[in-house]
């Protein structure tokens, strides 16, 4: 066979691959949005669930979801940097941080619903938030933190040495030249790994399954110590548990959750490209 | 003795620094062995020898950049003005504003030129605009970069050539106000005319600071050397005057070296 052939025929494999991994996700999205649209209109989007959520509007569980993400953004935001920052940064090669880094990838392979159960345990029963969105923001956090972690750290990492040295070398501390050079350059990936894991968050069921979510609660909450509804557990619940729901409520449902996590994305992928533009590195 | 050959010609010119019998490890591995070297004031010190000899080793020992490597060692004294630079309680951070230094590699800091040359000065919490406008005027007039670039002030640095890179490094330096200057191989990556206005701005420098210079050949180092101290494998072979050691060098080996017969 000769090599033009032969790299034809690769080339041709490799695009077949790649349909292989497109195809399923459009025919997905595809089939919620076209089952789905019909249920969409301000009321849905709008108005609180009434007449045993077969009626009215999905309100509460996009706020509810909305505030979740926030809340886990709010801790595992700040924290995850920083430990990235130092184990970039400051850590050196011992046996401790080698099995902090140990412990931050075994985190990321726990299923969600035993983050659920332990974020019960810790935070509803022992630090008695109860079934809240503290409760829930926080158990989620958790569960984001391994991402936001060693993302961050490889965003980190792939900024070269040298900047650091320069640094130093004109007099800046350790800090100074991590906060003016390294942290500004390191950016655009820190950011993609915080989306990740937050869009991971908001589709989650099982972590909030415990610790907050509510089955159904028409109302909007007041306070952190609130349980909520949640899209993610609200598709649950009207697809397995309540009987008779009508079908374009459970796709609409789905495309709201979905339309949610894309819209987020791209907002991500604008602020990315943003810095990456005015990064020249 | 080694060390003690230009010790006449020292005469004249006040030790910056001295370097009192060191020796350095790298990973188990000796990189340097019971140097000793004075760096004169006001004068060029080309330190020279063929790669992996200790040079760039030693330069960066004089402003501790090599603190931030792991698994090291070294013993002997660095005394900068009378000072030992490893004594308990040396703010490191403010002998790196002493001794300044250029990498062989340019690289501009993100940014604009203007951010590049008042980086050091800024963290040194100068705030003054009309004293930050001044620093830059001055320093870029120091590293012959001035007329270059004085009207692309708030330009990306990444724009300027390769060589007006490397001037702008030494302007950054020089923004810190130093009393010495460390150059590795700041022309390795540069053409020859770049290299000539490098060169050029030496000698300028050397009349202010004690520079101290890695070459990237031994024609840039007979060129520019006042001093001149050869190394070779972690030991300091010869040093003293410049056209003494490149034309009528005392050891076998420095000769072989400049002579073009190794390295």
């Amino acid at each position: 066979m000769n090599r033009a052939l032969a790299q034809r025929l690769g080339f041709a494999l490799l695009g077949l691959v790649s349909l292989l991994v497109v195809v399923p996700i459009l025919v997905v999205i595809g089939v919620i949005v076209a089952r789905g649209i019909v249920a969409i209109n301000w009321q849905f989007l709008t108005t609180m669930p009434h007449g045993g959520m077969k009626e009215g509007g999905i309100l509460p569980a996009i706020v509810g979801t909305l505030l979740l993400t926030l809340g886990t953004a709010l801790v595992a935001v700040p924290i995850g940097i920083g430990g990235a920052v130092y184990l970039s940064e400051y850590a050196r090669d011992t046996r401790l941080t080698r099995a902090i880094r140990l412990a931050i990838v075994n985190l990321a392979g726990i299923p969600s619903i035993v983050y659920g159960l332990f974020g019960l345990g810790m935070f509803v029963l022992f630090f008695r938030f109860g079934t809240s969105i503290l409760a829930g923001s926080l158990t989620l956090a958790i569960m984001t933190l391994p991402v936001i972690i060693s993302t961050a750290e490889e965003a980190l990492r792939a900024v070269p040495q040298e900047f650091r040295t320069v640094s130093s070398s004109l007099g800046g501390t350790r800090w100074q030249g991590i906060r003016n050079i390294v942290l500004p350059q390191a950016l655009p990936g820190i950011i993609t790994g915080v989306i990740l894991g937050l869009l991971r968050a908001a589709g989650e069921t099982a972590p909030i399954l415990f610790t907050v979510a509510a089955f159904y609660l028409p109302r909007l909450p007041t306070s952190p110590l609130d349980q909520t509804m949640a899209l993610p557990y609200h598709l649950y619940v009207i697809s397995t548990q309540v009987p008779g729901m009508p079908l374009s409520v459970q796709y609409g449902t789905a495309l709201v959750l979905l339309g949610l996590v894309l819209s987020l994305n791209i907002v991500a992928t604008l602020i990315r490209s943003y810095f990456r533009r005015k990064r020249q590195w | 003795m080694v060390g003690v050959t230009h010790v006449n010609a020292l005469d004249q010119q006040a030790a910056k620094v001295k370097v009192e019998g060191v020796s350095y490890w790298y990973a188990g591995r000796q990189t340097l062995s019971d140097v000793n070297l004075t760096l004169p004031d006001r004068a060029v010190t080309v330190l020279f020898g063929p790669a992996g000899g200790g040079k760039t080793t030693l330069m960066r020992l004089v402003n501790r950049l090599n603190d931030f490597v792991d698994g090291t060692r070294m013993t002997g004294r660095i005394l900068l003005d009378g000072e030992d630079i490893y004594a308990s309680g040396v703010d490191v951070t403010r002998l790196r504003r002493r001794v300044g230094m250029v990498f062989a590699l340019p690289l501009p800091l993100p940014g604009t030129v203007r951010e590049n040359v008042l980086y050091g000065p800024r963290l040194a919490g100068e705030g003054n605009a009309g004293r930050l406008s001044e620093i830059v005027e001055r320093s870029l007039t120091q590293a012959a970069l001035w007329s270059e670039v004085k009207d692309r002030l708030d330009g990306p640095a990444l724009s300027l050539s390769g060589g007006q890179q490397q001037r702008l490094c030494i302007a950054r330096s020089l923004a810190l106000e130093p009393e010495m200057l460390l150059l590795d191989e700041p022309t390795s990556g540069l053409d020859p005319i770049s290299t000539a206005k490098v060169e050029e701005s030496l000698f300028e420098l050397k009349k202010q600071y004690a520079v101290v210079i890695v070459p990237h050949s031994v024609q840039q180092a007979a060129r520019v050397a006042d001093f001149a101290a050869f190394f070779l494998s972690g030991e300091l072979v010869e040093c003293g005057d410049g056209p003494q050691v490149f034309t009528a060098p005392r050891q076998k080996k420095t000769e072989d070296y400049v002579t073009g017969r190794f390295g």
